[in-house]
């Protein structure tokens, strides 16, 4: 998943077109811990960057979960509703969380790839 | 409070903790491990099924010496201390002049004195507290070489039998000097997890390998912070700082159990006037459990209101319990409010979560009694 980009609070963005679906990384699950729950954005909401959209509930503490890049709610993973712990077993996978209808594209620059964000964890560890 | 690496201090197993790949966090002024990598709910579904093994070395612990040292502490708490018969343990509280909790902590006659395990947040206030009100002839031995382990879980006393046979007769609440793998320690049967098992003071040089020979008995797994309290949440038991503090009455708090029957005649010990109070005239507020309804948890300072209504209470402990498989906390509501399966709202990031009024414990106590 190398075209994969990583924002500074640890989601993930894939484009396929003009949708970008986001979630949050492998370093982010583990330093959360075991998700019990999420809040997940309703749909048609309008995001900008940096614009917290989601909460995640692990056993210990509830953390939230930023857009990384403005536009549009399309769609939203329903299934976490039942089965949260998908964000911990495949958090690039099944444990997505929402789908967006860019509205700012050139936005997509200024997020890491994924040389540049296992840099960043490591200098932020 | 210290929070930064370098000014945190060490429990004696902090070398332990990091082998273990416990992940460290600062907790009242210590470097403890928060979990290990089982995880939060790994390890709180293995203490319950299993054993875990805590480092509690944090906490305060003290013994109180001298002919009249239960009378000396009788002064300071309302608990019936020199009741409390030769090797038995009993929960007490430090109450303030205004009726208070200025602590919660453990009282245990060891025949020739009495032990205290106070928190760790509080413990340099607490032994302060106790000092500035002995009399002569009595004396505070605090014991900052000691380590505390806690073994927790229905598998505990099986686990340790073989380390030390003298364990398994022990009742709740009892304690013993027990030399367990070749070390000498106070024990008690008690903890703070609902479950059966026992609390372990230790000489600090020999705590590593009196852990590591814990951790060695079958069915026995390191437990972290974490697991701590949503253990304690679902057992019902107060976290200090969080559901009790300096504002809260031991009768708004449900404590008035740990209030001795003969100083609720005698009423000599402080804030006696508003425990009395409250005692004839009820409190405004009274802390409860409280059952979010569907899975979402609700955290502490969470406001609680009539549905549909005014405030009428804030949540103190607030999270998701693995072995209940839902959400659950505790909180303060006004007392016309408090009685089971009252209905709640909680307001959750401005959004109303419908709640109720539950008993405690969540999960039922497994105490050997």
């Amino acid at each position: 998943m190398s075209d994969l980009k990583f924002s500074k609070d640890h989601e993930w963005v894939a484009m396929d077109g003009d949708v970008a679906t986001i979630g949050i990384t492998d370093h982010a699950q583990q330093a959360l811990g075991d998700v019990v729950f999420v809040e997940l954005p309703e749909l048609g909401r309008v995001v900008a960057a940096g614009e917290a959209c989601a909460v995640v509930e692990s056993v210990k503490a509830a953390s939230d979960v930023y857009a990384p890049i403005s536009g549009r709610v399309v769609e939203v993973n329903s299934a976490l509703g039942d089965n949260p712990g998908s964000i911990n077993s495949d958090p690039a996978g099944a444990g997505w969380f929402f789908k967006l209808e860019l509205s700012a594209p050139a936005e997509l620059a200024e997020l890491m790839d994924d040389a540049g964000y296992h840099r960043f964890v490591e200098e932020s560890a | 409070m210290a929070d930064s690496a370098e000014s945190l201090l060490e429990t004696p197993l902090g070398a332990l903790h990091r082998e273990l790949g416990g992940r460290m966090v600062p907790f009242a002024g210590y470097a403890m491990p928060v979990q290990y990598p089982l995880g939060i709910l790994g390890e709180h579904l293995h203490c319950r099924a299993a054993a875990g093994l805590f480092d509690v070395s944090h906490m305060g612990q003290a013994e109180l010496v001298g002919e009249n040292a239960a009378a000396a502490l009788e002064a300071l708490t309302p608990a019936d201390v020199a009741g409390l018969k030769p090797m038995r343990q009993r929960y007490a509280l430090l109450t303030t002049e205004a009726g208070g909790i200025f602590d919660d902590f453990m009282v245990a006659n060891f025949g020739n004195r009495l032990f205290l395990v106070v928190n760790a947040s509080r413990k340099h206030d607490d032994f302060a507290r106790i000092e500035a009100a002995l009399p002569a002839g009595v004396k505070l031995n605090r014991l900052p070489d000691r380590a505390l382990l806690a073994l927790q879980g229905p598998g505990a006393a099986a686990a340790i039998a073989p380390l030390a046979p003298a364990l398994v007769a022990m009742k709740f609440m009892d304690v013993a000097e027990v030399t367990i793998a070749g070390v000498p320690c106070f024990v008690s049967r008690s903890g703070y997890t609902g479950e059966d098992g026992y609390e372990i003071s230790v000489p600090a040089e020999q705590a590593e390998s009196l852990a590591r020979a814990l951790l060695a008995l079958p069915g026995v797994a390191p437990v972290g912070l974490g697991a701590r309290d949503s253990l304690r949440l679902e057992a019902g038991l107060c976290l200090y700082g969080n559901d009790i503090d300096e504002t809260t009455s031991p009768v708004e708090a449900a404590l008035t159990w740990s209030i001795g029957k003969r100083r609720r005649m005698e009423w000599n010990f402080p804030g006696a006037e508003r425990v009395r109070e409250d005692l004839a005239n009820g409190t405004q507020r009274l802390r409860v459990g409280i059952r979010p309804e569907g899975r979402q948890p609700a955290r502490g300072h969470t406001p609680v209101h009539v549905p549909g209504g005014a405030a009428i209470g804030e949540i103190t402990s607030g999270g998701f319990g693995p072995s209940l498989g839902g959400p659950m906390a505790m909180g303060y509501v006004a007392r016309a409010h408090a009685t089971d399966d009252t209905p709640l709202e909680l307001m959750v990031r401005g959004k109303p979560l419908a709640a109720r009024v539950a008993a405690m414990p969540f999960v039922a106590n497994r105490y050997a009694r």
